[in-house]
């Protein structure tokens, strides 16, 4: 092999581009552009406002330390349990109304008409945030935890639902083909065939979606839904910043436990 | 599989008598929780409200057909709003988790003090959801589009971090071992070898979280953050029903819209 040869290479190695076409590539940066700077003239900055706000920003977090556990403790305790006790029965709820709803949203096994009717419940109830759903809920119930529960109980059936729908989808056919074969009826069918072959995820999912739920359920309060929402408002609407922060490290320390404890379950399951 | 003999033969068990006992023994400890939380939510609960939502709900329907189409002009600049609280926000959580997430992931973070407090910044971030941070926000820099942008922003961070600090630790170390035999440093072993493994992952997450931004960002407005959450306050205050069921139905196709652009860039990058 010739000097010359080697030399007419590229002496630099350049990474290829993760989008092939230059067009494209060029397109997209420039469209990327074209958004950004339409949105952010938009936008209505008000600077002065951010600027005179940082200074009382600072007063702001300054006001948060120390956490005052103590002066609000009994109302925070009254609003984790609410939230707590909100949170698993709606959980339970929920699930108990996702698996009708999920049977019936899996292409396999249910007919059309009924498909599509479970289908559309699941996406309205996917669609709305929990406190949309959590202030019509007061409306038509009042206020207090049971709005709050039944905000979390629907909105639990749009993620349940879609995930226990989509793994039937997912199953093996051939146990299903089995149990049939032996003579089962559909109830029958159901809980030997599908059932076992969903179970560990789902149960993985319900501890996660209690996890949401008792996320979820910090807000449904701030419409009037109860739980511990009411009264990080209150605490809000008191200026009473440090019982504020003092129930904001709750929540965190509990989604905390709950998240590695839904963890440690989820490897237990599976 | 467990099989009983007795005086008419074998008989087949799904599960033995322990397992079995164990069962039913969960699903007492079980019931027995859920009874119980009822029993209280029940206590707190204003029963001639719930016994009387039927009414509430026929006469709330009643009032919120048909909906008030000319409304609508009065709504276009309130959506392009919330879209762009979505979008910008996700941007913003973006830039701020890409490398929180390096620093989270075990085979990347340059020490595991700095792993634990990468992984605080994530869980506390996700533990507050983005209305609580809106409310806090918009008491500091003051109502508008620039709070929901930043609360939709903080709120993310721990969801695109987390997602992606475990497409991180799930690469394949070859191709960073191989980067590394070229004599590459730290920062070109990144560039050019963790990089291109979770750039498939961190488009799908960015996109995933535009969509679920969407969603949340129609309710910022509550507290005042800017959005279509505002003009939805505003009839569900004035009792203007007619504005409330547009909204709604707005709200419904923009999160369809989302969640289909998200479903076909996904689907085009994986």
């Amino acid at each position: 092999m010739s000097e010359t040869s080697v030399t007419s290479y590229p002496r630099r190695w350049k990474k290829p581009p993760l989008i092939a076409s230059p067009m494209l590539r060029w397109g997209l940066w420039l469209g990327a552009a074209i958004y950004l700077s339409v949105a952010l003239g938009t936008m209505e900055i008000n600077w002065a406002r951010v600027a005179e706000g940082l200074p009382r920003g600072q007063r702001f977090l300054a006001a948060f330390f120390p956490p005052d556990f103590i002066s609000r403790w009994d109302s925070i305790v009254d609003g984790i349990l609410e939230s707590i006790w909100m949170t698993v029965i709606a959980t339970v709820a929920g699930i108990a109304l996702s698996v009708p709803v999920g049977l019936g949203a899996a292409r396999n096994l249910a007919p059309t008409p009924v498909y599509l009717f479970c289908r559309s419940v699941i996406a309205i109830s996917r669609t709305f945030p929990e406190v949309i759903l959590a202030i019509f809920a007061v409306k038509l119930f009042g206020f207090g935890p049971f709005a709050g529960f039944l905000a979390l109980s629907i909105a639990t059936i749009g993620f349940y639902a879609k995930l226990l729908a989509e793994d039937i989808e997912d199953m093996d056919p051939g146990q299903a083909e089995a149990v049939k074969a032996t003579g089962a009826g559909w109830f029958q069918w159901i809980n030997y065939a599908v059932q076992p072959q969903v179970m560990p995820r789902m149960i993985g999912l319900a501890v996660y979606r209690l996890d949401i739920n008792f996320r979820e359920s910090a807000v449904v309060g701030i419409v009037g839904g109860g739980g511990i929402g009411a009264t990080l408002l209150t605490a809000f609407d008191r200026y009473e910043f440090d019982s504020a922060a003092a129930i904001l490290i709750i929540i965190i320390v509990i989604v905390m436990a709950l998240e590695y404890i839904s963890g440690y379950l989820r490897k237990w399951v599976q | 599989m467990p099989v009983i003999t007795s005086d008419k033969g074998q008989i087949w068990r799904r599960r033995t008598s322990a397992a079995q006992w164990a069962i039913w023994g969960g699903w007492l400890v079980g019931i027995a929780i859920v009874s119980y939380c009822w029993k209280l939510i029940s206590d707190k609960t204003v029963w001639f409200f719930v016994t009387d939502a039927g009414t509430q709900a026929a006469d709330l329907a009643a009032r919120m057909v048909p909906p008030k189409w000319s409304y609508m002009d009065a709504l276009w600049r309130p959506v392009w709003d919330t879209i762009n609280i979505a979008t910008l926000g996700t941007l913003l959580a973006l830039v701020m988790a890409f490398p929180i997430a390096f620093l989270a992931a075990r085979n990347t973070t340059p020490h595991a003090t700095v792993r634990a407090a990468a992984l605080f910044v994530i869980v506390s971030s996700r533990s507050i959801n983005s209305l609580i941070w809106a409310l806090m926000l918009v008491a500091i820099i003051g109502p508008g589009i620039f709070a929901g942008v930043l609360a939709i922003g903080l709120r993310s961070i721990g969801f695109c971090a987390k997602l992606l600090y475990e497409a991180i630790e799930e690469i394949d170390a070859k191709q960073v071992e191989a980067i590394t035999a070229t004599g590459a440093s730290g920062g070109q072993k990144l560039l050019f070898g963790v990089v291109p493994q979770i750039l498939p992952a961190f488009a799908g997450i960015s996109v995933f979280r535009w969509d679920i931004n969407i969603r949340e960002s129609t309710v910022l407005g509550l507290v005042g953050a800017g959005g279509i959450g505002i003009q939805l306050d505003a009839s569900i205050s004035t009792l203007a029903w007619t504005q409330v069921s547009l909204i709604l139905l707005v709200i419904l196709a923009t999160v369809i819209v989302s969640e289909w652009v998200s479903a076909k860039v996904r689907h085009a990058i994986i």
